[in-house]
């Protein structure tokens, strides 16, 4: 061997040997921690693949598959003559998706360069984000216009976690006419998650809130449908391993009269009331106005705190539907009833007469119960009561009569209770009773307050929609029959309208000559010689109907009612009730207008009008017609 | 030199192995090596799928690869032996300008840039201290004395301490444990060895507080990795996910959901071994292994063979390296171990390691050949 390198040799001369049995010695035990580390990371294989296979699979199917709702179509609402009063729109929002963004703020902070952020949408998306799911969507920008959806799609990629959101949104094309007559929809908040089916609305950001939208709620949403779809880690649809549709809701078909509704809109324009139109051959509601009314659009897309509170905080509260929540005391237009009751109880006949000195006071007592007409109207037959609305015969009949009778016959037109209508949230107003006095106040009950009932005052309460029903079964004689919103439903299925069935109930009271001639009477009060509602004849056809004054401002005893001293949102009620024509009744209405003084003078007029407009304007009824 | 021809001819071996003999070609470890990097590259082509030009690239380093490899493996050892200490120094000097010159890429500088190539220094590193150490351990007969043990450890220390401030964990470990099997190879006494972990782990909280915020976070994440989901725990539950859906045999080649649909972060570089273990399965996984091992064995039995201490040093030191390249990488893919950035040698996409390793094998190829003689 060749002498190379000193340091070489001298190393191989040092006992070579020792050297390499320590060196071997190393080597195998270096060998020993190979296979053990091996061992280890094999056997951690052993464990991740085969004994937890099964669930690392699932993983990666959970990772791989997403189920996506597919949201059914909300159904649409038409009215009688098939115009469309609610559609879905196309609505696009920016959404934000909490689990799957690492810096919530500096998204939003980056997004706000490129599409315009304000308070509003940032308090609604604080708001939101505190009531939703990790992997839901919450909305950090509404309504994005085509400019704003292109700018965000250019640069999505750099924003992980954010995606736009195209939905269908409820629009309503005639929001104020129809706000009170359908209500409307609007995110489901965290109670009425706790409510609904959550595996039906999985798809779902609306649900209705008030009126129609939510009593039909069912029926409007369908069924929910499902597609099992391909992503990769950015969340990007990749493909659709399967699908099953949504059933679409139902399109409902309303009894409503869009052109009715505008009607009778425009003529409570200024006022704040009620109109409620009934066909007392089916108690389909033709109109229900409210007013003032709010542009239900509004609250579809998330109503901003500023335009909330100042619907809200308005003095003429035109959020408060007064048509099914208005209680009002039904005064003067509950006469027609009792006098009917009267007469079909024989407390009073056609021809008996009873005296009115301006005032009535009960056996015994000093109080003095008064006419609306000081002076008194002498002796008087019924129809001359009733149209002249003479209180002081109806104290005396009320005494006659007793409460536990005028409720007997009040009870059976719908007084005191829901009238069960397909709307959500009536109020059933108050008929008062000895034992509604002692269960709500603890008290007994008072001989005068019979004779207040008497005269539709007091604590006597009906929401409008009740004396429109109730007015619909005296023009019907006695036929009550529940009101209804919808005509017919839409079966998606069998692309047939299905129609709702009428609930009737047969009022047993008196002769039909009683009817008639409470019907009479009423007929007198617009066409009689001393009418109070004269103004509203038309040649066309012949109205009944009843006006009414209600009490806001109790008047202390001994004293005067003199308008012009009390403040104008104390001053009286205005009401009209009526039905026409009166062989062949088609319509029944009432009308309340708040402090609208006189119901001949304010009230009548706008009723008028409402029958007017229905019943002369020759209308194609497409519903009834495919029905 | 005649009379051994003759007994080669009459063995009846052909002329092509006298070539490899010639050309100091150890022929089991080049057929381990081909094996292995032949079936990296079947699960790169998968793995890189969706990156253009990635497969392509890694085809023509891994053939300059082998032929580097055979290059060094033509250098006589003496040459290599005497520029060890050189190399080292340069090694080094130019950490050092790194420290100062060097180019910043993904938060860590450990580029420099000499106008033609970037390269990093620490790879050389990876070669050179190895290479310092068994110089100085072959300047007298073993085991070493207590003073060149530890003149030893504070040469290795002054690099490895530089690739870690880069930051550079995964180099400065690989560094530290081509240092430390040395040592150990060289026949550090077992007493000293017990101490020397004993120490190790009384200096662990020392050692926490040096750490970078990030590795403090890989290593909570490592022990907690539902604890960030999204963030550094990501990484770590989608390759078990990978892993363990792929159960014992795969869901076949190009199959793999995890990797093809993006789930698995760094799936051809780092995380390779996790798209090997959804695609392949365990059958997969274990071939490779046995292929990891064979390499292994053949590196270790090149050592005992070798002629000098200095090789025995190296090369036992350097099939040790890449025993710890390997259990790092699989370790963490697997989630034994933290996750550091330590590719799977010779399979993860990627060149400056692929030629590291292969100088490396071309040594080991040269020390092999050199025994035989």
């Amino acid at each position: 061997m060749p002498k190379k390198d000193n340091a070489t040799l001298d190393s191989n001369l040092k006992d070579p040997h020792a050297d390499g049995r320590v060196f071997t010695v190393r080597v195998i035990f270096s060998l020993v921690v190979v296979m053990v580390c091996l061992g280890l990371v094999v056997s951690r294989l052993m464990y991740l693949q085969v004994h937890q296979g099964e669930h690392f699979r699932t993983l990666s199917e959970g990772n791989r598959v997403r189920v996506e709702p597919l949201p059914p179509m909300r159904g649409l609402i038409y009215d009688r003559n098939g115009i469309l009063l609610a559609d879905n729109a196309p609505y696009y929002s920016l959404e934000i998706i909490p689990g799957k963004v690492r810096n919530i703020n500096e998204t939003i902070s980056k997004l706000s360069q490129i599409i315009p952020i304000t308070e509003v949408d940032m308090q609604r998306f604080q708001r939101l984000l505190a009531q939703r799911r990790r992997f839901d969507g919450v909305p950090i920008r509404v309504d994005l216009n085509e400019e704003e959806r292109a700018r965000f799609a250019v640069r999505s990629h750099h924003f992980s976690g954010v995606e736009i959101r195209a939905e269908l949104l409820r629009h309503y094309p005639y929001p104020q006419e129809t706000a009170h007559a359908l209500g409307y929809v609007g995110r489901i908040n965290q109670d009425e998650m706790a409510r609904i089916d959550t595996s039906n609305y999985a798809g779902t950001s609306h649900i209705g809130k008030v009126g129609v939208e939510k009593a039909h709620e069912d029926t409007l949403h369908g069924e929910v449908g499902y597609q099992q779809v391909e992503v990769n880690a950015r969340g990007r649809v990749l493909r659709t391993l399967h699908e099953k549709p949504p059933t679409a809701g139902r399109d409902l078909h309303l009894f409503l009269d869009l052109e009715l509704q505008q009607d009778a809109t425009a003529a409570m324009a200024g006022f704040r009331g009620s109109v409620v139109a009934i066909d007392p051959n089916t108690g389909g509601v033709l109109a229900m106005v409210s007013s003032p009314s709010f542009n239900p659009n509004l609250f579809v897309s998330g109503i901003s705190a500023t335009d909330f509170n100042a619907l809200r905080d308005s003095i003429d509260r035109p959020l408060y539907n007064r048509a099914v929540r208005g209680q009002y005391p039904p005064a003067s237009t509950i006469k027609p009833f009792i006098a009917l009751g009267g007469l079909a109880h024989n407390h009073i006949s056609v021809n008996s007469a009873k005296y009115c000195g301006g005032y009535y006071q009960l056996p015994g007592h000093s109080h003095r119960y008064r006419c609306w007409r000081r002076t008194g109207h002498g002796m008087l037959r019924m129809e001359d009561a009733v149209v002249q609305s003479c209180d002081v015969y109806f104290y005396r009949l009320a005494q006659e009569m007793g409460i536990e009778r005028l409720g007997d016959v009040l009870a059976p037109f719908g007084f005191g209770e829901l009238t069960g209508i397909d709307f959500a949230d009536e109020l059933g107003g108050i008929l008062p009773s000895p034992e509604w006095k002692m269960r709500t106040r603890r008290q007994p009950w008072f001989p005068g307050e019979t004779l207040i009932v008497g005269i539709g005052q007091g604590t006597f309460l009906s929401t409008p929609l009740q004396l429109a029903v109730a007015t619909a079964a005296i023009a019907n004689r006695g036929s009550f029959i529940q009101p209804r919103m919808v005509a017919a439903t839409h079966n998606t299925l069998t692309d047939k309208l299905e129609p709702t069935t009428p609930v009737i109930r047969k009022i047993t009271l008196g002769r039909p000559q009683d009817w008639d001639a409470a019907i009479s009477s009423m007929e007198q009060v617009v066409h009689g010689p001393r009418g109070t509602a004269r103004r509203i004849i038309n040649p066309h056809y012949r109205i009944a109907g009843k006006t009414g004054t209600a009490q806001v401002f109790t008047i202390p005893q001994g004293e005067r009612y003199i308008e012009s001293q009390v403040p104008e949102r104390l001053r009286n009620h205005a009401l009209f009730i009526a039905f026409a024509p009166i062989e062949n009744p088609q319509i029944a209405v009432a009308v309340i207008v708040e402090n609208g003084r006189q119901g001949g003078a304010v009230a009548a007029p706008i009723a008028g009008q409402v029958i007017a407009s229905y019943l002369l304007n020759q209308r194609v009824d497409v519903v009834e017609k495919k029905i | 030199m005649a009379s051994k021809k003759t007994y080669n001819d009459t063995l009846g071996e052909s002329k092509a192995a006298g070539l490899l003999v010639r050309l100091h070609i150890d022929l089991p470890l080049l057929l381990a090596l081909l094996a292995l990097c032949s079936f990296g590259y079947i699960v790169l082509l998968s793995a890189a799928d969706s990156q253009v030009g990635q497969v392509e690239r890694q085809f023509l380093r891994l053939v300059l690869a082998f032929v580097v490899m055979i290059a060094v493996a033509q250098i006589p050892l003496e040459q290599v032996r005497r520029w060890s200490l050189p190399l080292f120094i340069a090694g080094v000097v130019m950490l050092v300008l790194v420290l100062f010159f060097g180019e910043i890429s993904k938060g860590a500088r450990r580029w420099l840039d000499l106008g033609v190539v970037r390269f990093q220094p620490s790879e050389v590193l990876k070669l050179a201290v190895p290479m310092a150490l068994a110089w100085l351990f072959s300047r007298a007969p073993l085991p070493p004395g207590l003073l060149r043990i530890l003149l030893a450890v504070s040469l290795a220390a002054i690099p490895i301490v530089l690739i870690a401030r880069q930051p550079d964990l995964g180099t400065a470990i690989l560094v530290a444990s081509a240092a430390g099997a040395l040592i150990f190879l060289a026949g550090l006494s077992w007493r000293l060895i017990l101490v020397l972990l004993g120490a190790a782990g009384a200096a662990a909280p020392v050692l926490w507080m040096a750490m970078h915020d990030y590795q403090r976070r890989r290593v909570l994440t490592f022990l907690d990795p539902q604890s960030d989901p999204l963030g550094a725990g990501y990484h770590i539950i989608q390759s078990q996910i990978a892993i363990g859906s792929g159960g014992i045999y795969g869901k076949g080649w190009f199959n793999g959901t995890q990797s093809h649909l993006e789930f698995l972060p760094e799936r051809s570089t780092d995380f390779i071994f996790a798209v090997l273990g959804e695609e392949f399965g365990l059958v997969g996984i274990l071939i490779l292994l046995s292929l990891y091992l064979l390499v292994i064995m053949r590196g270790l039995y090149i050592a005992l063979r070798a002629q000098d201490t200095y090789s025995r040093l190296l090369s036992g030191s350097l099939i040790m390296v890449f025993f710890v390249y390997l259990f790092v990488n699989t370790g963490m893919v697997v989630g034994l171990l933290p996750v550091v950035g330590v590719p799977l040698p010779l399979v993860s996409y990627g060149g400056t390691s692929l030629l590291t390793i292969m100088v490396g094998f071309g040594l080991l190829m040269r020390i092999a050949t050199t025994t035989r003689l």
